[in-house]
């Protein structure tokens, strides 16, 4: 009888082509993303005249740059459509399939590669962006990569990986109503810290986890990076298989049942061993808001921003005083007495349809008092949900409803929230600057985000759903 | 990539933790080539006001810093984005070495393939010489990157790297010609994967 594994194991085995003496392993890589921030690795390509090795196992999809407001068949910005044209120009040279701008499958990498199927599970994948950690969501080992490590994989479709360390986050028991897959994930960063998770991969288990929707999983998935991981895996079960199914890229008929049977013994083995755990009860999971600079920087909404003096820490409190003086928050103020300026639905995080549900659901019949803008995480995503009526409920709430892409989250598209303003957020980091210089941002659920906007402060959802089913 | 064995400079400490990699290079400035040099641009929001205007209370901003080959900071240096323009910036901006007490594990990745080194030492250790050095700014720093070791003032400490990308930097490897010596057994790998995974090849369009 072999060893009990662990998920991580097993994804590591089937991709390990040698291990050195040293310890670093040679990985296969079985899809890598491309977007238009990957011109440096392109631009290594040209230096060395290389040739991509796997053109076929290779995507492309504009997203960072492209404009997520108004017409955008012709980008106005001469930059902007300089970095949307190089990727397609990049893709052209080498025979990449790229989801351009015209493509209706367009969206961002990482809802377009769950969404076509291009992510399975047992697959190893590598993007040049961070949150490609989001594609463990379907059983898949995932992670992002920077742009020498781009070219590497352009030119070898292999990558230098040493074996990280194997944590395992378990959540049980049963979510009360109003929380979701974010308020889990900002639970546990807040728990084990920004760097909590640094050098591991984490497998995310328990019955709170198993009862997460794809989508759900997929936005915890995505900020395990925001803890430091280098990647976040959910072994995939019967609600993977039934995502899956039918999918453009993804297996079908006699191939998918064979796929299903393989992908079934991914799970991770009983006894086996991991390097570190932590477990969270999901029934003590309030909704939770960010109110400082980093991820972990998180409290559940009905407590207060921290008070440095009330600190005996020194370099804490000296941390507290200068999160909460860019974030103009007086010490000890309560969460829900913090006004907002704007807010903002979208990202890798929290723009499928399930996210654009729960933040309707909360708006539907009421007003936003503060301006917002709704990004769909892809294009068939916003199709879907202009089909069930979801934009008009945001219309009439007074948001905007756009096009697809990074948007707001990382602002390069000119997307930008205001120096000094204030924004409800459904993005994953809530960095100084990150919205834009001086933007102040707060990170929350689909839902909380609603909260906010009909609250014009930041609220409970539970108290604005009360008195509707949930 | 040039190798690194030892260096001695002026060290810049930024007493921050987490600074993430936004900070050490925003996003608008990621459409720049490597040609335009991304130094003027490292830390550039913590450096300069919004009319452009140097910040008089950010350390690389002070006289004595403004030259600095080694920074020194606080816990999960490098965390977020997987941006390797933020290892541009700070070796553009001629920075070879970042000590702290931990790293961003993609940025750390970065950091190698470019020959920045990233030096971990325990929280204690960063407090201390980011003390002595807002003491005595000008207190020359040695890294020595075979001993593992930073001489700061009278003190020497011992750092911790991962033993693999110590020897790259080292030998200043290149990855791509370290895989090539296997290109062999990578398409044997191919080869048998394909027949052990047959579903993982993405299907054709139909």
């Amino acid at each position: 009888m072999n060893e009990p594994q662990t998920i991580i194991d097993k994804l590591w085995d089937a991709h390990e082509i040698l291990r050195r003496d040293d310890g670093e392993s040679l990985l296969w890589v079985d899809r890598h993303y491309v977007h238009e921030g990957s011109f440096h690795a392109f631009g290594k390509l040209a230096e060395r005249r290389a040739e991509v090795a796997e053109p076929g196992l290779t995507f492309a999809v504009a997203d960072h740059y492209v404009p997520t407001r108004g017409p955008r068949g012709n980008i106005a910005n001469p930059e902007l459509a300089r970095m949307v044209r190089q990727l397609a120009d990049n893709c052209a040279r080498h025979g990449i399939k790229l989801f351009g701008l015209d493509d209706p499958r367009q969206g961002i990498v990482h809802v377009v590669g769950p969404e076509q199927g291009l992510t399975l599970p047992g697959l190893l994948i590598v993007c040049g962006d961070s949150h490609t950690s989001t594609h463990g969501a379907l059983g898949a080992y995932a992670f992002g990569i920077g742009a020498s490590e781009v070219a590497h994989v352009l030119m070898t479709q292999t990558i230098w990986q040493k074996k990280p360390k194997r944590m395992r986050v378990s959540v049980d028991g049963v979510l009360p109503p109003g929380i979701s897959a974010k308020d889990i994930v900002l639970a546990i960063i807040a728990s084990i810290g920004a760097d909590g998770a640094t050098g591991c991969a984490v497998e995310f288990a328990g019955s709170a986890i198993r009862a997460l929707s794809m989508e759900g999983r997929l936005t915890l998935c995505n900020m395990s990076i925001e803890a430091g991981a280098r990647c976040g895996v959910v072994a995939p079960d019967a609600a993977t298989f039934a995502y899956l199914k039918g999918r453009p890229y993804s297996p079908s008929g006699a191939a998918f049942d064979q796929a299903v049977e393989d992908w079934s013994k991914l799970a991770t083995d009983e006894d086996a061993a991991f390097d570190s755990e932590v477990a969270l009860d999901a029934a003590r999971i309030a909704p939770i808001v960010t109110w400082g600079t980093s991820p972990q920087d998180a409290l559940p909404i009905d407590a207060s921003a921290p008070d440095p003096t009330r600190e005996s820490n020194p370099e804490r409190a000296q941390y507290l005083r200068e999160a909460l003086d860019y974030m103009g928050i007086a010490p000890g103020k309560k969460l829900t007495e913090i006004a907002i300026d704007r807010v903002f639905i979208g990202s890798c995080t929290n723009a499928r349809i399930e996210d654009l549900r729960a933040a309707a659901a909360v708006l539907v019949g009421r007003a936003s008092k503060v301006p917002g803008l709704v990004s769909p995480g892809s294009t068939l995503v916003k199709r879907q949900a202009e089909d069930e009526g979801l934009d008009r409920i945001f219309h009439l709430a007074g948001l905007e409803w756009g096009e697809s892409g990074c948007s707001m989250c990382v602002g390069i598209n000119g997307d930008l929230v205001r120096p000094g303003e204030r924004c409800a957020s459904t993005t994953n980091r809530n960095f100084r600057g990150r919205q834009g210089p001086g933007a102040r941002t707060h990170l929350m659920s689909p839902a909380m985000v609603a909260a906010a906007a009909v609250s014009g402060h930041l609220a409970d959802v539970r108290e604005i759903l009360g008195s509707r089913k949930m | 990539m040039e190798k690194f064995t030892t260096l001695t400079g002026t060290a810049c400490p930024i007493n921050q933790s987490n600074l993430n990699t936004d900070q050490i290079l925003p996003a608008r400035f990621l459409k720049w080539t490597r040609a335009m040099g991304f130094g003027k641009a490292l830390f550039h929001d913590l450096r300069f006001d919004s009319e452009g205007q140097e910040k008089p209370g950010f350390p690389l901003n002070k006289p004595e810093w403004c030259d600095a080959t080694i920074m020194v900071s606080a816990r999960n240096f490098g965390c977020g984005s997987s941006r390797e323009a933020a290892v541009y910036a700070l070796y553009d901006f001629g920075v070879r070495c970042v000590i702290a007490p931990s790293f961003g594990d993609i940025f750390a990745g970065n950091a190698v393939q470019n020959g920045l080194l990233t030096a971990t030492i325990t929280d204690q250790e960063a407090a201390e010489i980011m003390e002595s050095l807002a003491q005595t700014p000008e207190l020359p720093v040695t890294v020595d990157l075979d001993q593992q070791a930073i001489r700061c003032g009278n003190r020497t400490y011992k750092f911790a790297i991962d033993p693999i990308r110590r020897m790259r930097l080292l030998n200043g490897w290149d990855d791509l010609a370290l895989t090539e010596n296997y290109r062999e057994r990578v398409s044997v790998f191919k080869a048998e994967d394909q027949i052990r995974r047959p579903w993982a090849a993405p299907r054709q369009e139909g």
